[in-house]
């Protein structure tokens, strides 16, 4: 492989109506070759109806680090979840 | 000559130009530069493979009896064979199987497109599947002429290699004979020197684009399609049909 190659991450919708979701990562040489080879890597079984690449360069990440800054805070405030909400009749999931 | 007769052996040549060349595509299968593209050209080979056995299936319900695909793909030798020089040449090396790959598809896609509009309703259907395949195969054939055409000093001297070498052979892609000429008669059979200027047209920008030269080559070859081969297409056939010469008959 050559030392020019980048890492892409790769993202398939499934069928119309869902959301792109995270399949997996491949190298290429630039975002069109990627795309190409996510076709041909992701979805050999007819896995996708579109393809996104993303350079991983370009992905901001949270830390392990961040995990007590950004979550922990979250903890004592329950009243932001929907648990205390009573289901109406014949829902079966909000 | 009966056009069914006819029609079976174009179905034929068609399904040789297919099997020979995904067969030498194949031989890439482990053994290409990185994992995407060893897992992108084994695609191709399967591709041109399941287009062989198509044209295959289809010429030997024509023929009718025993024959089947496998008759065409193992048990004939090599002066039986129809396909075009081109896609039987050894796969070389990496350059050489995309210029080859792309000099070929360029001529596949159109191709295709008119065969669609065949009288004959089972090449036009068996062309509509293919067309798909090959609409991708010249979009990442493309890429890869820009990308070494234009890539560093030891890219382009390969790939420009492989096009003067190779340039020979793309006269025989163009040519017809009586039997093509029966069938383009009679609104079956493509003719591919309607789009001959524009497999030019096409190839020629496309090697601009890559910074290579189109080669002004004096000498041309052809031979394929009435089984006059070059040496390598006996070896290839060793390999491919080993096990059916081995074990007649064999099933999986």
């Amino acid at each position: 492989m050559s030392d020019h190659m980048q890492l892409y991450e790769v993202f398939i919708r499934s069928r119309r109506g869902l959301d792109h979701k995270h399949v997996g990562s491949l190298h290429a040489d630039d975002p069109e070759q990627a795309l190409e080879y996510a076709r041909d890597v992701y979805t050999r079984r007819s896995e996708g109806v579109s393809i996104w690449v993303v350079a991983s360069k370009d992905i901001t990440a949270s830390q392990e680090s961040d995990c007590e800054s950004f979550y922990d805070p979250l903890d004592d405030k329950p009243y932001r979840h929907a648990s205390m909400y009573e289901m109406p009749e014949g829902v079966d999931s909000l | 000559m009966t056009e069914r007769t006819d029609i079976s052996r174009y179905a034929v040549r068609l399904g040789d130009d297919a099997l020979i060349l995904g067969h030498r595509v194949s031989e890439w299968t482990s053994r290409a530069p990185f994992l995407e593209e060893d897992l992108a050209v084994t695609n191709v080979a399967l591709d041109y493979v399941g287009r062989a056995r198509m044209f295959y299936q289809y010429a030997a319900e024509l023929e009718g009896g025993d024959t089947t695909e496998d008759t065409f793909a193992y048990t004939r030798d090599a002066r039986a064979f129809t396909n075009l020089l081109l896609c039987e040449l050894p796969r070389g090396d990496f350059a050489h199987s995309v210029v080859r790959q792309f000099f070929y598809d360029a001529y596949a896609l159109p191709m295709l497109q008119a065969l669609k509009g065949s009288y004959d309703d089972r090449l036009a259907a068996i062309a509509a599947k293919a067309e798909k395949e090959s609409t991708y195969h010249l979009r990442r054939g493309r890429e890869w002429m820009l990308r070494l055409g234009d890539g560093t000093e030891e890219s382009h001297a390969r790939m420009q290699a492989a096009v003067d070498e190779l340039w020979g052979y793309t006269h025989e892609l163009f040519e017809v004979d009586e039997l093509e000429q029966r069938l383009i008669d009679s609104g079956i059979a493509v003719d591919p020197r309607l789009f001959q200027h524009d497999w030019h047209d096409n190839v020629a920008g496309v090697l601009r684009e890559a910074t290579l030269s189109l080669p002004e080559a004096d000498w041309s070859i052809r031979g394929g399609r009435t089984g006059h081969h070059t040496e390598y297409l006996g070896y290839l056939l060793a390999e491919l049909q080993f096990m059916q010469r081995a074990y007649p008959g064999l099933k999986w």
